[in-house]
């Protein structure tokens, strides 16, 4: 029997995190901190992208609406993205995403931002590591549980609205 | 979900899961038949037609297994649960191809770096390997059939560092027939490896066999040697890269100068050098470094030129035969056009002076093992005397602190490769040439690789003295009778168990190997990744230790990592290898990550415009479009993630896939039922 939204075990809230990484650095991390066998709790599940750059808030909206209590994203170190300068322009939405999420009325502290090269495993298992933690302490999101007609009706509209995008 | 019942059109792909247990790496904490099996029953009305597991899935029989499938069963999409992508994604690719089904409809999901090797529990891992599986197989159903990019690879090669390893780089791909430019900062070629007087553990003569190298890539008619350069600047990509040069102005005419070296002899101002004699001789301010100097014009170094400080002097002017000295000489940047680019910018030592408690820079007479090497080449500052600072007395014992600055956490953690057997040699030199008594401190004598270990049993039968203990400190305060005017080494003999106070004449630090002090900024500049402790990172630690993770740079020698001189010039070789097999194929296959602009949807509101690093967007005024050139675009995706009109769709990371993850990593595709339950 799989749980919708997250594992619970002993009655501790066992949080479900999406991790956003980058194909050059954190995705790196993470076969890395693999591949080094350290060990991170399992909340965490990943998507690559090319790029923290390539993170439309629209994925961080999805994931959080559809069950997620918290999202990682993370990137290459300030001056050493593979395209320049992109994970500046994550940096700037991750900055704008957690206003926004206050504005719904979200701790912002759900979303966070991690870089992380592609040498840096360790780190990566450590920030995953903490950063399931925090969302540990601030608890469920009842963002996807208890959805409200409107949430519903949101978030058809912008399933929609990447749809038409397609 | 809601959004799973109804809104959705039925699935008409038919998909196939594999699991593979890779031995026991996966199987061993993954449930992976479970998985296979929930994958084929839960997710059937996702598509999925078949669910298996398999010892090793990148096998052959793994890989016949579903070619197999893919004809017998007619599957449209595969989705492999295995290592990282980056590891077989190739593998399962090429595998899908054969069957004729297009590679690019199969996903590959880790499921051991991301979950076997990193989490400990066997149920968690187990639901969280099936998450993991359902969001590749929600993935897949979006995915379309693609073709790799194809780009052609200019033939020219860039080989950055003059080394030996670049040298070797250079060469094997000179001699293949392609043009190559090697790029180095220093006056001359020849790296650290010129300074070198006798190589382990065949002690032949580094210039001897190193020099002749020199001047075949100095002469060679498909290598254009730049020296006193550096690269500034690197744009484009594999296949095409344009590289901006400064060559540093030599103030020398390289046209009309024969490399006779009277200006060296009647230049007036001797210079310490510090970085060919190790600060233990001089040079003048017009020279090249050594005498085998290739190539063989000098430099001038106008910081220390009387003319350039007072404005008076200009004697090498006056005394040049060829009138080849030009004080009006500029710097020249210059822009290249190559394919490829090999990264050979070895390493720097370690600064003994960080150990403060061994006395380098305090007590005269403790040396580094870069001076050491110096002090016994026949065309260094002594004559390949061993003699002590005052340049006349000849050490009666002498002692050789191995990992100095390596194998230390106050400094690098790592061993640095090259030192045991480099001390190893000084033992046999400092014997050989003044019959001190030699004392070898190690922690670990470390002697691997061919004929290694036969030269440590010939300096131990010489009768050198090994004392296995990390050295505590080098001093001058004499305390026991014996010990005035000597350097004690206060060490403990973890094999005697006690501690050892040894007066000796002359210590000699071998210390270790450590990143260029640039190497991070070289890095950046060439679009590729450090180690933790500085290194650059090569695409894979065993399989593929020339790459990186950027397509068309390579990289060899001690950039990659300590490294002796055989295992240099072999990866310098490789390097080449990799770019001449590269340069013959004329063409590459590139993933085809790009960015398009539906210009329907375009409202032309230029957002896009400036979020592209690679110029690849231009704005069409007379449409009021914007669109994106496949040639420059690099697939990151930025653009993608910020037109306001969804005008924008980026094949292999479309919108549609990612979003279509994020629902299956979070099981919303299984029903309303099953999440009730």
């Amino acid at each position: 029997m799989l749980p919708r939204n997250g594992l619970v075990s002993n009655e501790v809230f066992e949080p479900t995190i999406i991790g956003f990484t980058c194909n050059w650095c954190s995705y790196r991390a993470a076969d890395l901190a693999g591949t080094a066998r350290i060990k991170y709790p399992p909340n965490i599940r990943l998507i690559r992208l090319m790029c923290s750059g390539r993170l439309d808030p629209t994925f961080v909206l999805k994931a959080l609406a559809n069950g997620a209590d918290g999202v990682l994203i993370t990137g290459c170190h300030p001056g050493e993205c593979h395209y320049i300068e992109q994970n500046y322009k994550a940096l700037r939405r991750f900055q704008l995403l957690r206003r926004t999420l206050a504005g719904f009325g979200l701790e912002p502290q759900r979303l966070k931002l991690v870089w992380a090269s592609a040498a840096e495993g360790a780190k990566f298992a450590a920030e995953v590591a903490s950063f399931t933690e925090e969302i540990r302490a601030l608890g469920p999101l009842q963002w996807g549980k208890a959805r409200s007609a409107q949430t519903e009706a949101w978030e058809e509209a912008l399933t929609e609205g990447m749809e038409v995008a397609a | 979900m809601s959004s799973g019942n109804g809104r959705k059109p039925a699935v008409t792909e038919r998909i196939g899961v594999y699991v593979c247990h890779c031995g026991s790496n996966i199987a061993g904490i993954v449930n992976v038949q479970e998985v296979a099996e929930w994958a084929a029953s839960r997710l059937k009305h996702r598509g999925v037609v078949i669910g298996r597991d398999y010892k090793f899935m990148c096998s052959s029989l793994g890989q016949e297994l579903i070619e197999r499938d893919i004809k017998e069963l007619g599957l449209t999409r595969v989705v492999v649960a295995a290592c990282s992508p980056h590891l077989h994604e190739k593998t399962f690719r090429v595998a899908c191809e054969r069957a004729g089904l297009n590679p690019f409809l199969m996903e590959m999901v880790s499921i051991r770096e991301q979950v076997s090797w990193v989490h400990t529990d066997k149920e968690v891992a187990t639901l969280k390997a099936q998450a993991v599986v359902s969001g590749g197989v929600e993935r897949v159903l979006h995915h379309e059939a693609l073709e790799p990019l194809r780009v052609p690879i200019h033939p020219a090669t860039l080989v950055v560092g003059g080394g030996i390893a670049g040298i070797q780089a250079a060469l094997e791909i000179a001699d293949a027939g392609f043009p190559v430019y090697l790029v180095e900062r220093e006056p001359s070629i020849g790296g650290h490896m010129a300074q070198f007087d006798k190589t382990f553990p065949t002690l032949d003569c580094a210039a001897c066999i190193l020099t002749p190298r020199m001047v075949q890539a100095g002469s060679h008619p498909n290598i254009t040697l730049m020296t006193w350069s550096e690269v500034e600047k690197v744009e484009g990509f594999v296949g095409n890269f344009e590289v901006t040069v400064r060559k540093r102005a030599r103030m020398v005419k390289e046209d009309l100068c024969t490399g006779c070296g009277i200006c060296q002899e009647k230049c007036p101002k001797k210079v310490v050098d510090t970085i060919y004699e190790a600060g233990l001789g001089y040079r003048k301010a017009v020279y090249t470094p050594f005498a085998q100097a290739v190539p063989k014009f000098p430099v001038m170094d106008v910081e220390n030129c009387t003319y350039f400080i007072k404005g008076t002097c200009k004697a090498c002017e006056k005394f040049c035969p060829t009138n080849a000295i030009d004080f009006t000489q500029q710097d020249q940047v210059l822009r290249l056009n190559v394919g490829s680019i090999i990264l050979a910018t070895g390493y720097e030592i370690f600064d003994a002076r960080k150990v403060s408690n061994y006395g380098y820079g305090r007590l005269a007479n403790v040396f580094t093992s870069l001076e050491m090497e110096r002090l016994t080449n026949a065309a260094g500052p002594t004559n390949g005397q061993i003699v002590l600072r005052d340049g006349k007395t000849v050490p009666k014992s002498v002692g050789v602190i191995h990992c100095v600055g390596s194998r230390d956490r106050n400094f690098n953690n790592y061993c640095s490769v090259i030192c045991c057997m480099q001390s190893l040699k000084f033992a046999h030199l400092v014997h050989e040439r003044t019959g001190a008594r030699v004392y070898n401190f190690y922690i670990d004598m470390r002697t691997p690789f061919k004929d290694y270990d036969e030269f440590y049993q010939r300096v131990l039968e010489e009768g050198t003295l090994f004392v296995r203990g990390k050295v505590a400190e080098v001093t001058d305060a004499a305390r026991l009778p014996g010990e005035e005017g000597k350097l004690i080494i206060q060490v403990e003999d973890t094999l005697a168990g006690k501690q050892r106070r040894i007066p000796v004449d002359m210590v000699i630090l071998s210390v270790g190997l450590e990143p260029r002090p640039d190497a991070q900024e070289v890095a950046r500049r060439f679009g590729i990744s450090c180690s933790v402790n500085g290194w650059f990172i090569e695409k894979h630690p065993k399989l593929d230790p020339v790459a990186t993770m950027t397509e068309g740079i390579y990289i060899a020698g001690c950039a990659q990592g300590p490294k002796d001189i055989p295992a240099t010039v072999s990866q310098g070789a490789a390097a080449a290898a990799r770019v001449l097999g590269k340069i013959q194929q004329k063409e590459l296959a590139l993933e085809p990550v790009r960015a398009s602009v539906l210009e329907e949807r375009c409202s032309g509101c230029r957002i896009c415009n400036s979020l592209c690093p690679f110029n690849a967007i231009t704005y069409h005024e007379d449409r009021m479009v914007s669109e994106i050139n496949p040639a420059l675009c690099q697939g990151c995706g930025t653009c993608v993630a910020a037109c306001p009109a969804g005008a924008i769709s980026g094949t292999v990371f479309s919108n549609e896939q990612v979003l279509a993850q994020i629902e299956g990593l979070l099981l919303l595709n299984l029903g309303e039922e099953a999440l009730a339950a």
